[in-house]
């Protein structure tokens, strides 16, 4: 069976490695492997924070993805001795005032009716947790089971496990699906050569709606959703876990990691490919961190960067089989690709390799966006 | 402001034009563009305000294309502007973008109360209507103010009920009713309501329109909290227009005692 794969952020590159365990051959074609969103994303595993009313499905595919990923994040390290910074510390989630608490206990009161355990910890006990916490903090949720990754160390360790299975990298742009007797059988690169392939995963996020040669019908509807997001320096210990924070009906969030980073993000703007950092993005990131932790502006600046998530209309993930034969589709995992890669690898992999796809995996076809059922 | 219009039909009439539904839709707080697009459908609104600084009109999936896919009127809107200044050129921008010389126009003095700030917005209106705007300014629900705007030119006066996003409902509506009877030009009840009641008391008090976004797209379930909106607007107009009884301090028996029946 040979598969390539168009994209190689962290859905691809996880989808990569799968494939190539269960005998595929394999090739990724990315002219800049894991640059997009997977290098810009604080890796929150955080499913239990992130619930919506109406997206329990989606709570679902997390919460799977998230009790694989210490096994997931143990086989990469084994195959590869490379470290991801997987954490399962828990998370914590605080209100600023009593407006962000009453949301906070709406939260609450939703994740119990699932069956979901959070423990709800009083403002004091919160700056127990967090002794770094401003003292006007009124409540939060503890979310014990959630933690996090690091994707700048997650993406080289899929790519190097991928690599020893023979996964091979093409750093060049797909221009187009290769289409045979009404089958996808190929990519076309910029160069103008081609890849032969027995099926085609799409998986370039934001850039999944841009590809060429897809007939009507197979077009993902995906738009790309920016989000800034800055990264500090700590020599000294300053947040124990991930924390997030409704701040006056804002939300941030902070994510430490073992060598001193702290990652704020992020915000959520509908503006096209536009991945410019501005003034108003940072002072709304660093405004809503300094009420929550004061000291943070005592920290070294180290860098901001924007991303561009694939957001789906539904904010869901579209993985499975297209109209077209032979394309499959693994992309508009918004604000969750990192989270959500152990299980979408697993279920990717298997519909490319015909084999048992996950059941948690099965609300998310792409046939839910098609045409004749809207 | 009531107005039948020649035909006879009850329509919201902004700037001579008919607006097909007196629930105006704001998009802010969607949970996603599917949630969105349930929810404005089940509404039934015909104009649906957008922010012009939170969205690119060029980018592909966006609440514009929603609107366009739901054959919804586009209302720019200048939220997020602190002067004048910004407003003005966030509608010129819109006008631009978009092709209409409509406007929402809001100028907000702080990011805690997002309330209007009275000085910069009467200033905004005045440059927009005199640059060929039709403006339809967010007021505090200050009489005086709203008469001012009225004066100036608005197409429109957009009165708030309480701060945008608070669902606490109309604090104030005497001030209201005190805009309404003044009122030479359609009021729109905007901002603060938190459940169908509300939206169906801004319409008995003799609001020509309503417009509300976070109380659906925050509710739990937007879509059937967007159509408890639509039928809560529809029953406030209809109980307008019927003329409601006087309160009176004793009760009145609905059936007459005299003459019944004896046997």
């Amino acid at each position: 069976m040979r598969i390539v794969i168009i994209g190689a952020g962290v859905i691809g590159l996880a989808t990569a490695w799968r494939a190539a365990q269960g005998g595929a051959t394999v090739t990724l074609v990315d002219p800049a492997p894991a640059s997009g969103a997977s290098s810009v994303a604080a890796g929150m595993l955080t499913p239990v924070s992130e619930l919506s009313y109406g997206e329990e499905p989606l709570l679902r595919l997390g919460l799977a993805s998230r009790d694989r990923y210490g096994a997931f994040a143990a086989e990469l390290a084994e195959a590869t001795g490379l470290d991801t910074g997987y954490r399962d510390d828990g998370t914590l989630q605080v209100a600023f005032d009593a407006d962000d608490l009453k949301l906070l206990d709406d939260l609450r009161a939703f994740q119990e009716s699932l069956g979901i355990p959070v423990e709800a910890l009083t403002g004091r006990e919160c700056r127990k947790t967090e002794p770094m916490l401003a003292p006007g903090v009124r409540g939060g949720l503890l979310a014990p089971e959630d933690g996090s990754v690091d994707p700048r160390r997650l993406a080289p360790a899929l790519l190097a496990a991928g690599e020893r299975l023979g996964v091979r990298l093409v750093r060049r742009r797909a221009e187009g699906v290769l289409v045979e007797r009404d089958a996808a059988a190929g990519v076309r690169l910029d160069d103008g050569t081609g890849i032969p392939a027995d099926k085609v995963l799409l998986a370039a996020g934001p850039w999944s709606g841009d590809l060429g040669g897809l007939p009507p019908g197979t077009v993902p509807p995906v738009r790309p959703v920016k989000g800034q997001v800055i990264r500090l320096r700590t020599p000294v210990p300053f947040l124990r876990r991930t924390t997030r924070g409704l701040v006056k009906g804002s939300s941030v969030y902070l994510v430490p990691r073992a060598d001193g980073e702290i990652v704020i993000g992020a915000t959520q703007e509908e503006l096209g490919f536009d991945t410019r950092v501005t003034a108003g993005g940072l002072w709304e990131l660093l405004r809503d961190a300094r009420e929550l932790l004061p000291g943070i502006t005592e920290l070294e600046f180290a860098e901001v960067t924007a991303g561009l998530r694939p957001g789906s209309p539904d904010n869901a993930p579209l993985m499975g089989p297209t109209a077209l034969p032979g394309l499959y589709l693994g992309t508009g995992h918004f604000r969750n690709g990192v989270l959500l890669a152990p299980v979408s690898a697993d279920a990717l992999a298997a519909m490319l390799l015909d084999g048992p796809v996950p059941a948690v995996a099965a609300p998310f076809s792409p046939a839910r966006f098609a045409p004749e059922q809207q | 402001m009531t107005n039948e219009t020649a035909n006879g039909t009850d329509a919201l009439v902004i700037a001579g034009e008919e607006i097909g539904s007196r629930l105006i839709m704001g998009t802010g707080g969607a949970p996603s563009m599917h949630v969105l697009r349930e929810a404005l459908t089940a509404s039934g609104t015909a104009l649906t305000t957008v922010a012009m600084r939170r969205v690119d009109p060029s980018a592909r999936g966006s609440v514009l294309d929603v609107l366009t896919e739901c054959g919804i009127r586009v209302l720019p809107n200048t939220a997020g502007c602190f002067t004048a200044g910004e407003a003005v050129l966030t509608a010129k921008m819109a006008r631009e973008a978009l092709g209409t010389n409509w406007v929402k126009l809001e100028v907000i003095a702080d990011e805690r109360t997002l309330l209007p700030d009275p000085i910069e917005l009467v200033e905004a209106a005045e440059q927009l209507v005199d640059d060929g705007f039709v403006v339809l300014p967010y007021t505090s629900d200050d009489p005086v103010l709203a008469h001012r705007l009225e004066r100036l030119g608005c197409a429109a006066v957009m009165p708030l009920g309480s701060p945008i996003g608070s669902g606490l409902g109309i604090r104030n509506p005497h001030n209201i009713e005190l805009i309404v009877e003044r009122a030479g030009v359609p009021v729109i009840l905007d901002a603060g309501l938190g459940t169908a009641s509300d939206a169906a008391l801004a319409m008995e008090l003799g609001c020509d329109a309503v417009l509300l976004a976070t109380a659906v797209t925050r509710a739990q379930a937007p879509a059937r909290m967007a159509t408890a909106m639509r039928h809560a607007v529809e029953a406030g107009r209809l109980a307008r227009l019927a003329g409601r009884i006087p309160k009176r301090r004793y009760a009145q028996a609905s059936s007459p005692f005299e003459g019944l029946a004896s046997s």
